[in-house]
């Protein structure tokens, strides 16, 4: 092989941590959409309310169901009484929007005081009559997507452990069943269950906007497989029951403390696979179920190859092309294996943090996917250093650089084509259905610069002008 | 605690950095969690900034918190030194650093015997001031610390410029249509035959503002960010001030009568009241503008005003005195400087309301029912709610506030293009008004030819489940694609895998 000098397993670098990166707490942002009956609380100042405002644009208008409760001098102080404040304020939520959940999002500064939010909880729980949920989602410790990591690993103490079981209902041998098809006429019940393979519980974790939810599903149920449950569910009293001995897996590659809790805490089994992101690691992650369960899995070939077939018009556009992730909301690796498969050559994959294990599946399948494509193996940059790596940027001059907002119009000014990282997590990227979705993302420039090759706008900067 | 979904006026460190950035060649380094450097992408994306902006972090984590910053602040300094040599490095204390405690100004001076820059820590309480008010004291402090660093070394130059000049301060990054303002204020300059020695902070280095006392006066254009320099300098070196805020037409004319004066005292000898008169009569469409027929219709038609100080309350003497439109109410908040504004508009509304509680606003908004809004992008949402129309006039803003265009609020050409913005919002209020009257635009339902008249196909419940979530304004077509798909196939119902499967099959 003509590789040989090159990197033959993924090398690990970790930098300065320097980098730039949304605060978690903006996970507040998609989950109180997708759990409809939430609050979100978020527990801070000035700093973190200015951050969601800005970094939510227009939905902050929306009377959303979030809000802060933003500390004062006299809260740090301790003049005030903790427990009395979030007392008063939890009643008004209560009474103005009347949710099945509080979320509380503790922030850096309730961290720096140590508020014991933990602890108050469950004692302010008991006196209003509505659950409060504790996700310690700060920027001391966590990046970006990592705060709907926090918050899932809470909520999965919250799932029930048991169905309330009825005389009636105990003949029924699957009572979940009984439940999820809640409604239906038992003839249709019965003719749905043997649509599928007998195997055990299977929920699935991850918060995804319900379409993709819907595809992942079918395409399991495709291979007889049935979801059990989806954490966190639409609303809050619909969180899935979880046994003891339930099968799990993730949809996403930042869900490390919510797959821990699973195993550790609720004792679940947790399928690691790749994550379903691109044709490649959607037939990944079915294979891997399918596996753990004895299953042979029908068919998955033709569709992968027919999904790869209507993609061609787009993996043209970047064939042989060079992309570097700056990282900041751990989907790179996932990303990366993907753009990989379409033919193009990683050069750096940034990352918040790095979870070796729970991401173990797809970093063997990024390794692999490298060797069968001939390109050389990246190395993964944890906790990079900005600066550096836009050093790092001029020198290897890629085609395309996927960054956060802060650097991508000055890159562009310097004729470095760039898409905004944070639209990947925004847009439906999971599953067979939208691989065309995250290609119609990253050729985006690279198409805008078709268009626009023949105008000699491409740097826009008088000087080689400092950082 | 207190309940908050939108704030007005942004966490202090936001102000500083809005000073830091506006500079050439300085850098400021936050002492903050990961996240805080949200203001990278504001200036990124609002403005549309082509350099990269010049603040990092010195990141607290975890080991932070336990151990203390120690040398990390420092070390931090002196690479960003020795990377990028900037002028100045200004160390930006966080709402979190606020808490921790540490001795910032020891790091700062320790830093400083190894950086070749200097090394500033920005004096500001992260709990009692804003945005604004930060941003203020920051200025104040940077030409604090130029003008004494000169004066030591006995660089400070002597004496006036030979011609009348003045110092515009206040400009800055991310504030409201500044750049544009600027340019307008430098020709009106031009035209008034004055210098203009210095525009800080915006562009300007460091290294000018040493010459700052040599300028004949100050002119600060926003009752916001300036003042506390323009004091300085006066207590300083006697140099004068004009904080007449040139926005409108009469106030125009005063803010250049008061510059008149104020120069003359020193030695000069102008006359502008023919170029006032020459551009309020002719250049100027404004004055025109209110003795039109147009303008006339807008006579005792009710609007609300609200923003920050500078512009609330221009608007709403533009509003009352220049077009007899009927303020009902004016309102800020900036509470800090309640009683200027007071001062400023009470003759020129029936109220006045200070707050920065945005659900209050929205109410007394609703309570009023005006014909047209003057306020933050906060109030053209509630407009959108009560179907009112509203033209924003102060921050906070959007992108759409950074327009591309020449769009001053200041000088003779922001009376036009405040003209244009009022009569644009009040006339939008008015057709809407009489569509209604006359029964509404013509909106017979479209009747899409679909493939074939009669539907053979069958739309199970999933499936129409799952096609009620695709977005009301391409659910026609996407229901079209799928029928076509299933019809191709043979597919009698649809269903959702039916209804993905044609998705991925056209793409779309």
């Amino acid at each position: 092989m003509t590789i040989a000098q090159e990197p033959t397993a993924l090398n690990f670098e970790c930098e300065t941590g320097n980098y730039h990166t949304f605060c978690p707490i903006s996970c507040v942002a998609w989950l109180y959409q997708k759990i409809e009956d939430s609050f979100f609380l978020v527990i801070g100042t000035k700093t973190c309310g200015y951050f969601l405002q800005n970094a939510m644009g227009v939905m902050i208008f929306a009377e959303p169901r979030y809000a802060m409760a933003e500390l004062e001098e006299g809260d740090i102080s301790a003049q005030l009484n903790d427990y009395e404040e979030l007392k008063r304020l939890c009643l008004q939520i209560k009474r103005d929007r009347n949710p099945s959940v509080i979320v509380w999002i503790g922030t850096c500064t309730t961290e720096i005081i140590k508020m014991d939010l933990e602890g108050l909880a469950p004692k302010l729980e008991g006196e209003i009559g509505i659950p409060i949920v504790v996700a310690r989602a700060n920027g001391l410790d966590y990046a970006f997507t990592q705060g709907e990591d926090t918050v899932l690993a809470a909520m999965a103490n919250r799932c029930p452990d048991k169905l309330p079981v009825t005389e009636a209902e105990k003949s029924d041998r699957n009572a979940i069943q009984k439940l999820l098809n809640f409604g239906k006429k038992k003839e249709d019940v019965a003719q749905e269950e043997s649509e599928y393979v007998d195997h055990p519980p299977l929920v699935l974790f991850g918060s995804l906007p319900d379409p993709v939810v819907t595809q992942l599903t079918l395409e399991l149920k495709k291979q007889g497989i049935k979801v059990s449950g989806w954490l966190p569910a639409k609303r809050f009293t619909e969180l899935p029951v979880i046994e003891e001995g339930y099968y799990v897996a993730g949809v996403n590659p930042f869900l490390s403390r919510t797959a821990t809790t699973l195993m550790r805490r609720r004792k679940c089994k947790l399928i690691g696979a790749p994550f379903p992101i691109g044709p490649d690691g959607t037939r990944a992650w079915i294979e891997k179920i399918c596996s753990v369960f004895g299953i042979t899995p029908q068919g998955l070939d033709e569709r992968e190859a027919q999904i790869w077939a209507g993609l061609e018009e787009y993996v043209q556009l970047i064939r042989g092309k060079s992309v570097f992730f700056m990282g900041d909301n751990l989907l790179e690796v996932s990303l990366a294996r993907f753009l990989v498969r379409c033919g193009m050559t990683v050069q750096e994959v940034g990352i918040p943090y790095m979870d070796k294990r729970y991401q173990a599946a797809e970093l063997a399948m990024l390794e692999k996917a490298c060797l069968e494509m001939g390109v050389p193996i990246p190395k993964i940059v944890e906790k990079p250093d900005n600066y550096n790596q836009v050093q790092r940027i001029y020198d290897l001059k890629p085609d395309l650089v996927i960054t956060g907002m802060a650097h991508a119009n000055p890159l562009e000014a310097r004729g470095i084509n760039t898409k905004w990282s944070v639209e990947f997590t925004f847009a439906q990227i999971h599953g067979f259905t939208n691989a065309r979705d995250i290609l119609e993302l990253v050729t985006r420039p690279l198409r805008r610069n078709n268009n626009l090759k023949d105008l000699g706008w491409d740097k826009l900067v008088k000087e080689e002008a400092k950082i | 605690m207190k309940l908050a979904y939108w704030m007005y006026a942004g966490p202090a460190h936001i102000g500083t950095l809005r000073i830091a950035s506006s500079f050439k060649n300085v850098h400021a380094i936050m002492h903050a969690p990961l996240g805080d450097d949200y203001f990278n992408v504001m200036r990124s994306m609002l403005s549309r900034e082509r350099d990269f902006t010049p603040v990092t972090t010195s990141v607290v984590d975890r080991h932070v918190l336990s151990r203390g910053s120690q040398e990390k602040v420092v070390d931090n300094i002196t690479r960003k030194d020795a990377e990028e040599h900037p002028d100045l490095i200004v160390l930006t204390p966080t709402c979190t650093s606020s808490i921790l405690q540490e001795d910032l100004q020891n790091f700062v001076e320790r830093a400083q015997l190894e950086a070749k820059g200097d090394v500033l820590l920005a004096d500001v309480n992260h709990y009692r001031a804003n945005e604004l008010q930060a941003a203020d004291r920051t200025l104040q402090q940077i030409v604090q610390y130029y003008i004494e660093k000169a004066r030591k070394k006995g660089e400070l130059p002597a004496g006036k410029t030979a011609n009348p000049s003045v110092n515009i301060i206040g400009i800055s990054t991310l504030g409201f249509h500044n750049n544009h303002d600027c340019t307008e204020l430098k020709r009106l300059m031009a035209d008034l035959g004055i210098e203009v020695n210095a525009v800080i902070p915006e562009g300007a280095s460091v290294h000018e503002l040493k010459n700052m006392p040599q300028a004949w006066f100050n002119l600060v254009p926003y009752r916001e960010l300036g003042l506390m320099t323009a004091n300085y300098l006066e207590t300083q070196f006697g140099t004068p001030y004009v904080d007449i805020t040139p926005m409108g037409v009469v106030e125009t004319a005063r803010c250049i009568r008061k510059i008149q004066q104020v120069i003359n005292a020193q030695g000069a000898d102008v006359d502008y009241e023919e170029y006032i008169n020459e551009q309020t009569l002719y250049v100027s469409q404004a004055a025109w503008f209110s003795r039109s027929i147009d303008c006339q219709n807008l006579t005792g038609k009710k609007a609300v005003v609200f923003g920050d100080n500078t512009h609330a309350a221009a608007l709403t003497k533009i509003l009352s005195r220049e077009m007899g439109i009927h303020v009902v109410w004016a309102g800020t908040y900036c509470k800090y400087d309640a009683d200027w504004f007071r001062e400023q508009v009470s003759e020129y509304c029936d109220e006045v309301l200070i707050t920065d509680d945005h659900g209050a606003i929205g109410d007394a908004i609703a309570r009023v029912e005006p014909s047209a809004i003057f306020g933050t992008q906060m109030e053209r949402h509630v407009g959108k709610r009560l179907d009112i129309p509203c033209g924003v006039i102060a921050s906070p803003i959007h992108v759409q506030n950074f327009p591309i265009g020449y769009k001053p609020f200041v000088g003779y050409e922001g009376t036009n293009q405040i003209a244009d913005l009022i009569y644009n919002s009040f006339t939008l209020g008015m057709e809407d008004h009489l569509l209604e009257i006359f029964g509404g635009h013509d909106t017979k339902e479209v009747i899409t030819k679909g493939i074939s008249a009669e539907s053979d196909l069958n739309w199970t419940k999933d499936g129409l489940a799952e096609l009620n979530k695709i977005p009301g304004f391409v659910r026609g077509k996407v229901k079209r694609n799928t029928e076509k798909f299933a019809r191709d196939r043979g597919f009698k119902d649809i269903s959702a895998e039916v209804l993905y499967a044609a998705k991925e099959a056209v793409g779309a």
